[in-house]
């Protein structure tokens, strides 16, 4: 190699250097420290870290009961997300997606709530919710259904749903971005075509429309399990977590650990179990959306 | 094209020197102070020019707001050893204990023991407030015996009720309930005057271990608590049972305003301050919210109604805030020097008129408002798990108080909870054994 070409290889390199540098230390060196730091008690503060090896993992898996049933209730929010959530998002994106008037206000509109920090959403719905003052017990007491009317935060029969309304009226307007934008690069001329051939509006939805907006389906199916299963802000701004573990998912748990009990290791054995089932959710949901595809 | 390049070079390297120099004495002799004490920063500020009027020593208060975000600073400064001159450690006694074996805070014992003008400085501060930030001889972490903080404010976490409410209701405002008994049955008027009775920030759940924990006390008292801590005494008792038996009183009587089980206790003052209930269980600090939220309210202090005449009611209380000095710091004297001078009488003074909060100065308290004296009353029966002598593991503190909160909301029995406890702590027990 001669001198040109060792500087063009090294000066390569060289522009690439400060990328890679901050990802190095942001995004790799952390995500290796917490695997590094789950073998180990930690408290967050000595200097000295003592290894502890499986341990962690084996109190996480045999003897930390709350732990699981916050997972249960991350999973209930999130099929809750999957399912209502989504359902809207695409309803309203299909309703935008037609020429309707004022379709550009709509879009604004469904669009807001993401915009809000998650902290001021549950602030505001926590007087929405309130027992003795909130709107949603007026407006049943209005319409003659005042029996229902509860501390919606603080009952446990309600408590999680409660909180899984406020997540999915703050989290629709992403899913509606992303479908109304899937379902505007259809091409036109295909629904014209299948118009001309007699289809109804039925036939075009399951004949054109889902099948072509299944990689959005996709992508707008992983970003709500990822986003719903760490959902954490509007828990703290809300119920804390209680009445008693009734709304308690997997962040808040690792944040009481690592910060509450200054568990820094077990906390990381957390995450680390936490990351893991993330990841095997997202590789399931491609698999399956990838046999759907072909079918 | 080379020249252009050195040259460059050059001139970089001259201009970052340049900046190390920017550096002038002031700065350099500037005491750096952390804190989470959002209504106390003005008054902070205030004295820091004061300070430095008188010695020409800079401070500069730092707020880093809510107390969990502070606590999250601290520590990521801890483990990157850029903690500040001067700092507040949160948290329960094994993080102060993880902070001084690592290193991060000066022993002040012997600064507080000199003898000055007017005594030493450890005689002014009330021996609560200093007791918080004190290891004594054979303590469970294997920390130097010493004291390592300076208090500022001391609290004391007490009920309080409103006297128009209890007029309205045709109760005797200056009669409050004094046992558990009499506090029943004056819930019971109120509720038949359509008064809301009882609210706390009991979705925090350190404010239900403190209630819980004044009724321990005051049934078991201190010893057989610290016996049950140590695993000599299980919450399957009949005590312990007893305690949680009172929040299944409290849940069947419908005392505790709607929603108060998930309720922050920002909330709940407002509540209170609002005149939506009668009774509040808060700390002295409330003296200041109450004021600014509500500044016509009548209320008055008390200690929570007795359920046993045994033993006396310990209140939560001690030191509010406390100042720690980094051992790391090379303005370590200087730092002590503004902590001393922050100590004292006339400093607390401005500090206590300023913020309402009770003062950490003995001398001061002369100068406070009748509602606080009446938080300051019982000093004397004040404790604090920061200065027990034995701690209890927090995943049973938190499966106790998480536990209390399925009781308030009719899910579980007393028993169910005392059992379930129970097996946390002996789950606990058996890791702390392990060799």
């Amino acid at each position: 190699m001669n001198y040109h070409r060792i500087r063009n290889f090294v000066g390569n390199y060289v522009f690439i250097l400060p990328a890679f540098l901050l990802f190095f230390t942001f995004s790799l060196y952390p995500f290796f420290k917490v695997f590094q730091l789950s073998v180990t008690n930690w408290d967050g503060i000595s200097p000295s870290i003592a290894f502890v090896g499986l341990a962690n993992f084996k109190d996480l898996l045999t003897e930390n009961p709350t732990f699981w049933v916050s997972m249960k209730n991350a999973f209930y929010v999130t099929f809750l997300a999957l399912t209502v959530q989504n359902f809207l998002a695409l309803f309203l994106a299909l309703l935008c997606d037609r020429d309707i008037k004022g379709g550009n206000v709509y879009r604004v509109i469904f669009y807001l709530p993401p915009v809000l920090s998650g902290i001021v959403v549950g602030l505001i719905w926590n007087w929405i919710y309130d027992g003795n003052y909130g709107l949603l017990n007026h407006f049943l007491a209005f319409i003659g259904l005042g029996d229902l009317s509860r501390a919606w935060l603080s009952d446990p029969k309600t408590a999680l749903l409660a909180v899984s309304m406020i997540h999915m009226w703050r989290g629709f307007g992403w899913g509606f971005v992303i479908l109304l934008a899937g379902l505007q690069s259809i091409p036109r001329e295909l629904y014209e075509a299948a118009r001309v051939d007699g289809a109804n509006s039925w036939i075009v939805f399951k004949s054109i429309t889902v099948p072509l907006m299944i990689p959005v389906f996709i992508l707008v199916s992983i970003l709500t399990i990822l986003g719903t299963m760490q959902i954490f802000d509007i828990i703290i701004a809300t119920t804390g977590g209680g009445p008693g573990y009734h709304t308690e998912v997997p962040i808040t748990r690792i944040v009481a650990t690592m910060i509450g009990s200054s568990q820094f290791g077990y906390a990381c054995a957390m995450g680390v179990i936490f990351g893991l089932i993330l990841l095997a959710l997202s590789m399931v949901q491609i698999r399956v959306s990838k046999m759907m595809r072909q079918i | 094209m080379r020249y252009p390049l050195k040259f460059f070079i050059i001139f970089l390297l001259v201009l970052s020197l340049a900046g190390c120099g920017g550096l002038d004495k002031k700065e350099l002799d500037t005491i750096t102070v952390w804190h989470w004490m959002s209504d106390r920063d003005e008054a902070f500020q205030e004295l820091a020019k004061r300070f430095e009027n008188e010695t020409h020593i800079q401070v500069k208060f730092e707020l880093y707001a809510p107390s969990e975000s502070y606590t999250q600073k601290i520590k990521a400064a801890a483990q990157t050893n850029t903690l500040p001159d001067i700092y507040g450690i949160l948290g329960e006694k094994k993080d102060f204990a993880s902070f001084i074996k690592s290193g991060y805070v000066a022993d002040l014992s012997e600064d507080l023991n000199v003898t000055a003008e007017g005594g030493t400085w450890k005689n002014k501060f009330f021996e609560k407030a200093l007791s918080v930030n004190e290891f004594l001889p054979d303590n469970e972490y294997a920390v130097k015996p010493g004291i390592y903080g300076v208090p500022l404010d001391v609290t004391a976490i007490k009920i309080v009720y409103n006297k128009k409410l209890y007029q309205k209701a045709g109760l005797d405002p200056n009669k409050p309930p004094v046992t558990w008994e009499e506090f029943l049955s004056h819930c019971k008027v109120l509720k038949e005057n359509g008064i809301q009775r009882f609210v706390s920030g009991f979705g925090e759940i350190w404010m239900i271990d403190a209630l819980a924990s004044n009724y321990a006390m005051n049934l078991m008292g201190e010893e057989r608590v610290f016996e049950t801590y140590e695993g000599k005494v299980p919450y399957t008792d009949p005590d312990w049972v007893r305690v949680l038996s009172l929040f299944k009183e409290m849940a069947d009587q419908q005392i505790l305003v709607e929603g108060a089980v998930t309720m922050v206790n920002k909330t709940a003052e407002q509540t209170f301050a609002n005149e939506r209930a009668a009774f509040a269980f808060n700390g002295s600090w409330c003296v200041n919210v109450y004021k600014g939220m509500n500044p016509n309210l009548e209320y008055a202090a008390i200690l929570p109604p007795r359920i046993t005449s045994k033993h006396p009611m310990k209140v939560w209380g001690g030191a509010g805030g406390s100042f720690v000095v980094n051992n790391k710091s090379f303005r370590r004297g200087s730092a002590i020097q503004f902590l001393k001078w922050l100590t004292q009488e006339e400093q607390q003074a401005y500090f206590a008129g300023q913020t309402e909060n009770l003062p950490a100065n003995k001398k001061s308290v002369a100068q406070i408002s009748p509602i606080l004296s009446q938080f300051a009353a019982d000093m004397d029966n004040t404790t604090h798990p920061n200065i027990y002598p034995v701690h209890e593991d927090h995943e049973v503190i938190e499966a106790f108080d998480k536990g209390i909160q399925s009781i308030l909301i009719d899910e579980k029995t007393p028993e169910a909870v005392a059992a379930e406890v129970q097996k946390v702590k002996e789950k606990v027990l058996k890791r702390a054994h392990k060799p």
